[in-house]
């Protein structure tokens, strides 16, 4: 039997973008779970040295994210927003649950993308307006709280969701080799990205 | 100041937390033992004291049902907190005549805020060691904290070690981070 044939479907620069904000998330939600819990308020204690992990991790996640766009594979990084953006005929029958062809990104990646993007900016946002409200009563909005609150289940339902497809579900796991090594099995790409033009790759 | 989500959203929420939050400014969160505690009042009165939590249990017990809103934007509704005002405190002090205002000082260093006299004084004003029935919780305060239904959350000063009676109210903790002295909700912070 010959040997599985590889493409390539993350470049490294969509790669370091994947894992800052994912690791980014996870020290978020983690520091920001003390923050918000009583009983692990209670626990850790440490409030302000918590809340600095907190504030320092947004800013390196937002620092690491502008570094990779700025040193990274910047046209091929507006090239793949572009075909994150697009939803075609298909995507759309893909999305009403029909079976419809899909490019190197499902309707599906397309709309995690998207939503992934969203609560970045309203995570940035409200936790802004959280820090200078502490520091200036100008910016202390009623709902900001509950805004960044809000943020984050939905988050963690979406990143659960995620992260079910990309490690646990049969078909799709395969995926998590490409977003780690960068390449995917040709035959997976082939019936699970048919539109994705593998061979130019 | 406008709102950024509907009113009524953060109601929906899942509530792992009874809808408290717990703020705290040191790096430890103040563990009492309640039967060394003492709470000491000074300054401006004619007899200092230093009560025993069974001293203040000696005092007429108060009882009431009020919401706390805390001015980062939260709230919780119906707590029900067991206490003492603080009129059958200071009697047993007797404060001087040129006494104007009261600094609650806080066991978690360096939380301290102030009341005046008039606003301490106030019907719904209280020191409590129990909420909703249960002793004071160490997250909300133990064993003792001061409950100012009318201000925002900053004003009820958690974990009470020492109330001193002064002329003027001294600069709190958050007043000196340009919050208002005179926290009344809906009417402060720019609200």
């Amino acid at each position: 039997m010959s040997r599985p044939r590889y493409v390539r479907r993350f470049s490294r620069s969509e790669r370091a973008l994947h894992w800052v904000h994912a690791s980014a998330f996870f020290v978020l939600l983690g520091s920001g779970l003390v923050l918000y819990l009583p009983s692990l308020a209670a626990q850790v204690g440490r409030r302000p040295f918590v809340k600095d992990v907190h504030l320092l991790t947004a800013l390196a996640w937002i620092l690491a994210l502008a570094a990779v766009v700025v040193i990274g594979d910047r046209r091929g990084l507006r090239a793949t927003t572009r075909e994150l953006d697009v939803f075609d005929a298909d995507d759309r029958r893909w999305l009403l649950g029909k079976d419809a062809p899909q490019g190197r990104f499902n309707a599906g990646q397309k709309l995690n993308a998207a939503l992934t993007a969203a609560f970045a900016v309203i995570f940035l946002v409200s936790g802004a307006l959280l820090w200078l409200g502490e520091r200036d009563t100008r910016f202390r909005l009623d709902g900001t709280i509950v805004l960044h609150d809000v943020a984050t289940y939905a988050s963690v339902a979406l990143v659960a969701g995620h992260l079910y497809l990309a490690v646990i579900h049969p078909t799709t796991r395969h995926a998590l080799r490409g977003i780690t090594l960068g390449t995917v099995r040709e035959d997976w790409a082939r019936e699970h990205h048919p539109k994705w033009p593998t061979d130019a790759q | 100041m406008s709102g950024l989500v509907p009113s009524g959203v953060g109601a929906v929420l899942p509530q792992p937390t009874s809808g408290w939050r717990i703020y705290t400014v040191a790096s430890t969160m103040p563990r009492i033992d309640p039967g060394t505690y003492r709470l000491r009042v000074d300054g401006l009165v004619q007899r200092p004291l230093s009560l025993t939590l069974a001293d203040l249990r000696t005092l007429p017990v108060a009882e009431q049902v009020s919401d706390f809103h805390c001015v980062t934007g939260w709230s919780v509704e119906d707590v029900r907190w067991t206490g003492v005002r603080i009129r059958d405190l200071l009697a047993g002090a007797s404060p001087l005549p040129s006494a104007g205002a009261l600094s609650f000082v806080s066991a978690e260093h360096p939380y301290v805020d102030s009341l005046t006299l008039d606003q301490a004084l106030l019907p719904d004003v209280m020191l409590a060691w129990a909420m909703d029935g249960r002793p004071l919780a160490r997250p909300h305060g133990a064993p003792l904290r001061l409950v100012v239904p009318a201000m925002y959350g900053y004003k009820s000063v958690k974990w009470v070690a020492r109330i001193v009676v002064t002329r003027e109210p001294v600069v709190g903790y958050w007043e000196e981070r340009g919050y208002d002295t005179d926290a009344w909700i809906g009417r402060s912070n720019g609200a």
